[in-house]
């Protein structure tokens, strides 16, 4: 049994001159562990699906089960990773981080400790104290990233989280984030439309049409590139290979 | 290559000296005009440019101001003034956050008190003066009432579409987390909108003021308002135009008060 499923996911979204469907007649099912993508054309409805997994939109139909139970009754099990990092600038690194246990209500010492250790981890163990503006874009993202994961999240949800950041950076967060993910052993949903950037982290990647947003067609990625980091996957020889497929499904959906 | 970081130095030094030099000039001009509105005025009034009777002059306002610091009178007045100031504004001021909270916690509330915001807004409300004199009596509450009643719906209207406009993502954030609507007020929508918050004290200092001073022309008891309608009345100029010195003063003190409080709200 699959660990996170969706079961016949459509959403329309209400307006005064009418309505637009959004996504339609989505199904399908990820296994524990795995990386899995979602690419498509501008108005496929990424964005609208992974709101709905994370529980913030109520889907017109379908349904959305992790280990066979309905998401609602498990609400903070997910983690949500948007395009920019959103850390609030007028707390500090440390209240930005402990912000989810904080709402849960979790106040303790043992809070800040594991603030700490993940900070430090991906290499911010010394701006604690700083506030979100003293710090880059890729920093930030990584305040972002570490604060996802304060919560321990069965599923992470990633909507192009690093679109707002300059190549560099954005290379070298892939690996940050890539690996992780790997360690925690985290299930993660990204949405993207960089099919480099689809390729080199995930195990699979769906294509989505547009309007409405329906599931076109489903790739592997090879076992031997999801070995490797999204740094080294993207100089491997298949990696080409596979760019070739998916850009030319990509240009008939369009 | 041993002279750059001399000459680094150096140019940084210039650069500080010239910083120094902008901020004296800027305020030698300050000064300067200060000093020359001052000698302007006295000598219009003493060589009869304009008339001393209207205008008066800054010598004989200073003598009266001391005349009445030294026998306590003016004490008085400054003191009833000041208390109904700090109190309307305070007042019209958290009553209009709280109805912004209000109108935010209620979508549908603010919806359909929409109209009636534009229209009380939009009121003259010191026109509204006899009757909350009639009705609270000629007293404190009254005046402090004035001062209030003008900021109250600005301040309502100014805060309630800075909640509205809080990025939306941050209540994203929020809400992944399983945040509920009072939780997504107080870490997101309320500290988001600091800056806002703070500008409406900046004009509402100002608007209080205004308040205070017609409900003590139209009580006419106590307090500044009421030394400048009684000048008025007995064409003593001078009286009138020192009570307006003082106003200045202390309307100038309380907005540096407010730009205090904003540096220590508004750290980042």
């Amino acid at each position: 049994m699959a660990f996170l499923d969706l079961n016949n996911l459509s959403h329309q979204y209400f307006t005064k001159s009418g309505f637009t469907k959004a996504i339609e007649d989505i199904s399908l099912s990820v296994e524990e562990g795995s990386f899995v993508s979602f690419l498509g054309p501008s108005g496929c409805g990424k964005t609208t699906l992974l709101s709905i997994v994370a529980g913030l939109l109520q889907p017109t139909e379908g349904q959305v089960l992790i280990d066979q139970k309905p998401l609602k009754e498990q609400k903070a099990s997910i983690g949500y990773m948007l395009q920019q990092d959103y850390l609030f600038p007028w707390k500090t690194i440390e209240q930005n981080v402990v912000l989810g246990p904080y709402i849960q209500g979790d106040r303790s010492e043992a809070v800040k400790q594991k603030a700490a250790s993940i900070l430090s981890e991906i290499g911010l163990g010394n701006v604690l104290q700083s506030y979100p503006s003293q710090l880059s874009g890729g920093m930030r993202q990584r305040v972002a990233l570490a604060r996802t994961l304060m919560t321990d999240p069965k599923i992470l949800l990633l909507d192009e989280p690093f679109s707002a950041l300059d190549y560099q950076t954005k290379l070298k967060l892939e690996d940050l984030v890539s690996n992780t993910l790997k360690s925690y052993n985290k299930t993660s949903l990204l949405v993207t439309h960089d099919i480099g950037e689809a390729i080199a982290m995930s195990d699979s990647i769906y294509l989505l049409s547009a309007n409405p947003g329906r599931l076109s067609k489903k790739f592997g990625v090879p076992s031997h590139l999801k070995t490797l980091s999204p740094f080294d996957a993207r100089q491997h020889n298949d990696f080409n290979a596979l760019f070739q497929d998916i850009w030319k499904e990509l240009n008939k959906l369009e | 290559m041993s002279k750059t970081p001399l000459s680094d130095q150096k140019r940084f030094e210039q650069y500080e000296r010239r910083l120094k030099k902008e901020k004296q000039s800027i305020r030698v001009w300050q000064v300067f005009i200060c000093v020359f509105f001052f000698a302007v005025w006295e000598m219009s009034s003493r060589f009869q440019w304009v008339d001393p009777l209207l205008f008066s002059s800054p010598s004989k306002i200073t003598n009266l101001l001391v005349k009445k610091f030294t026998d306590g009178s003016l004490l008085l007045h400054m003191q009833v003034t000041l208390f109904e100031t700090v109190a309307g504004f305070l007042l019209g001021t958290f009553l209009g956050i709280l109805l912004a909270a209000i109108l935010w916690w209620f979508p549908k509330v603010s919806k359909i008190s929409d109209p009636y915001l534009v229209i009380l807004n939009a009121m003259p409300k010191v026109a509204l003066g006899p009757i909350i004199i009639v009705a609270l009596g000629p007293g404190y509450f009254s005046i402090i009432a004035m001062g209030a009643i003008i900021s109250v719906i600005i301040t309502t209207i100014v805060v309630y579409s800075a909640f509205e406009g809080v990025d939306e993502n941050y209540l994203k954030v929020m809400n992944s987390f399983g945040a509920n609507r009072y939780q997504c007020f107080k870490e997101a929508v309320l500290p988001a909108s600091f800056p806002t918050i703070i500008s409406t004290f900046k004009v509402n200092v100002g608007l209080s003021w205004v308040g205070v001073i017609v409900g003590e022309f139209l009580v006419s008891q106590k307090g500044l308002g009421y030394l400048i309608i009684y000048g008025f009345q007995v064409f003593d100029f001078t009286l009138v135009l020192s009570s307006l010195m003082m106003i200045a003063i202390f309307a100038a003190i309380m907005y540096q008060l407010v730009e205090r409080l904003e540096k220590r709200l508004i750290k980042q």
